[in-house]
């Protein structure tokens, strides 16, 4: 019998054991076994998606992505994703955080295998040892949806307006598995159950007309889960949705999260989104990942300028200060603009409080403390 | 009251409706059926001059159906709107075109709100030139100021719609519906396309631009942390009824309905979530 110490980020349990399978439980545990050693687990209140399943390698691994897109003859193809390097370790959440423009789409996509024609891909993806791009239409089509799903942002135009939402359900099943007509049903409606309905039945037979906006988010979570897939891909999930609705569809997320055990990656520009839910955040800025790490220790202490202005935008007014009337809201001066982006020098420079000669001149390297990273010169200031 | 709130509070309201009643009517897809929604059930709302009012409520709650009836794009079948004392809902075709440039609209779609074949500035002359308040080369001057005032470049006059960002083409909507100079102002979820930082820039001008011309806005928005920041009165829309009304504090630091309730314990959850992680606790 062997104590180990399990940490609260996944990060850190990697450093102590590479090579061990730690199998996902749900519950509260105390022990748990290890290649076939019982070992006593130290930490007693761990949620279950920090208990991850960790082989040696990360179940999604992306080096040096670069993407472009090119606009047309004569101009210069237009630079969406800049030298992204990203691990996705299984039962995670990692939510990705960014301005409009940041290329956090044109990620989901890439990792989708959805990029548009047009578009100039450069870099590795590795998704459970397989170089993603290396492999040919129909294949990636028996990855995507079983495997790497994704959670449409609308899904009031993404689903079928003349299909019954229970059959487009099933319609996933059937593309990925030898399922007959009343075990695919089954299937679905067991899905649907999962995500928080109680009339299955009517959900089932209904079309996307007849339900709410909330209701037509949980179909599309149900449609994205339902082959259980290792990888799931949330763009906005909750853009358009009030915020109560917003508060039950990430409830809605977290406990299938816990149930299934994928991995999570949730795609938003509201920080307070992740607070609480997501394990590790990612700040993206101009197609490039400029800081990255634990959400605790991200939003506690965060060392790039652009991450202390976007955890800035959320108000300071609000239930605690008693909805305070604010004059002026706290807001990142100027917008990303094309000629930042060719311009030598750091990215945000142009924008940033705490810019320097230095930060004109030269782009900075990314550094890397513990499990965090960030790119920029002046971050231990 | 408060006596932040009383200082803003009105002498007379700017705009007031009064039992304001509007069906929508509609056909089965399949059958004759007919069938009523009834979007609007008796709403009574007074907009201080002034002053930012938010409208908030659930979708299909009819926030959008009342903006198009005070827009006077729908009438109503039953009940008033009156503007600065005077009735817009009678049917009097002199005076409905009268009244029609003190209120403007800025919708959520800015793309789609915009013409893609005309130019920022021909986008922003089009009412000018419409109401006959500018004619010939200073109609194109007044553009120009208009799109600096909103804070675009001028430079940028000759760019169609699709080649601005978001934000800025919700600017660009903005100074289209400051060009004919109204009183009124309807932002109906104006902001919920875009991002945080987007957001704080175009609320930012929004209130720089309430207080140069003395603006009153009335903002639909589903967004409660936002209206947080900046109403001066907050209405609460659920099922075609205002359910409650009130300075912000009032409403949303005692919420009374179920519904607010709901919605400002929502904001509340969000918002302890994000101070504990940025306390350094939670996961």
């Amino acid at each position: 019998m062997t104590p180990i110490f399990l940490s609260q980020t996944p990060q850190s349990v990697r450093c102590y054991l590479s090579n061990l399978e730690i199998p996902t439980i749900s519950g509260t545990i105390n022990q748990t076994c290890f290649a076939g050693d019982t070992v006593h687990v130290m930490h007693a209140t761990l949620m279950p998606s920090h208990v991850l399943s960790m082989t040696g390698s990360p179940l999604l691994s992306i080096r040096d992505l670069t993407v472009k897109y090119w606009l047309g003859s004569g101009t210069a193809p237009a630079p969406a994703l800049h030298k992204v390097d990203l691990d996705v370790w299984s039962g995670e959440i990692v939510g990705i955080l960014g301005e409009s423009g940041a290329g956090k789409s044109t990620l989901a996509a890439a990792i989708l295998t959805m990029l548009p024609s047009g578009t100039e891909s450069t870099g590795s993806l590795r998704f459970q040892g397989q170089q993603l791009q290396q492999l040919d239409e129909s294949h990636c089509r028996t990855i995507r949806g079983a495997q790497i799903a994704r959670i449409v942002q609308e899904p009031g135009l993404c689903l079928n307006p003349v299909m019954r939402v229970g059959d487009q359900i099933a319609e996933v099943v059937r593309a990925h598995s030898q399922h007959d007509r009343r075990l695919r049903k089954e299937q679905s409606e067991a899905m649907l159950r999962e995500v928080g309905f109680s009339n299955v039945e009517r959900v089932y037979k209904a079309y996307p007309h007849q339900l709410s906006g909330g209701e037509l988010h949980r179909v599309a979570i149900a449609q994205a889960l339902v082959c259980r897939p290792s990888l799931v891909i949330a763009d906005e999930p909750t853009r358009s949705l009030d915020v109560t609705a917003q508060g039950e569809i990430l409830n809605v997320l977290r406990e299938t999260h816990r149930k299934f055990g994928s991995a999570l990656v949730l795609i938003t520009h509201n920080p307070a989104l992740l607070a609480g839910f997501a394990d590790r955040v990612v700040i993206m800025y101009a197609g490039r990942i400029v800081e990255e790490g634990p959400v605790a220790q991200v939003f506690r202490k965060p060392l790039h300028p652009y991450t202390q202005g976007l955890l800035r935008l959320f108000p300071n007014s609000g239930p605690r200060a008693g909805w305070k009337r604010l004059e002026r809201l706290p807001a990142i001066p100027g917008t990303l603009t094309e000629a930042d982006q060719f311009a030598p020098g750091c990215v945000f420079a142009p924008r940033c409080p705490a810019r320097t000669a230095v930060c004109h001149t030269d782009s900075p390297v990314v550094e890397i403390q513990q499990d965090r990273r960030v790119s920029c010169f002046h971050h231990d200031e | 009251m408060t006596n932040e709130a009383a200082a803003r509070a009105p002498k007379t309201a700017l705009v007031r409706t009064t039992a304001l009643c509007k069906q929508y009517v509609q056909r089965g897809s399949f059958s004759r059926k007919k069938f009523a929604v009834e979007a609007l059930s008796g709403v009574d709302l007074d907009i201080a001059p002034g002053c930012l009012t938010a409208l908030v409520g659930g979708s299909g709650s009819g926030k959008s159906t009342l903006a198009r009836c005070l827009a006077m794009l729908e009438r109503p079948d039953s009940g008033e709107i009156w503007l600065e004392g005077e009735s817009i809902s009678v049917g009097n075709p002199q005076q409905a075109a009268r009244l029609r440039p003190k209120i403007q609209l800025v919708f959520q779609d800015s793309a789609g709100a915009l013409n893609p074949r005309f130019s920022a500035a021909e986008i922003i002359a089009e009412p000018l030139e419409i109401q006959r308040r500018e004619s010939g080369p200073r109609l194109r001057e007044r553009a120009l100021e208009l799109m600096e005032e909103v804070g675009l470049p001028p430079d940028w006059a000759n760019r169609r719609p699709l080649e601005f960002s978001g934000g800025q083409r919700q600017r660009l909507a903005i100074a289209r519906a400051i060009a004919l100079q109204p009183a009124f102002l309807i932002l109906d979820e104006s902001l919920s396309g875009l991002d945080l930082s987007t957001q704080a820039q175009v609320l930012n001008l929004l209130l720089d631009l309430q207080s140069a011309h003395s603006l009153t806005y009335l903002l639909i928005s589903h967004d409660l942390t936002l209206v947080g920041q900046i109403a001066d009165f907050v209405a609460v829309m659920h099922q075609g009824k205002i359910v409650e009304r009130g300075s912000r504090q009032q409403v949303l630091g005692s919420p009374q309905h179920a519904h607010t309730r709901k919605l400002v314990g929502s904001v509340q959850v969000l918002e302890a979530a994000f101070r504990t992680a940025q306390a350094g606790g939670g996961r």
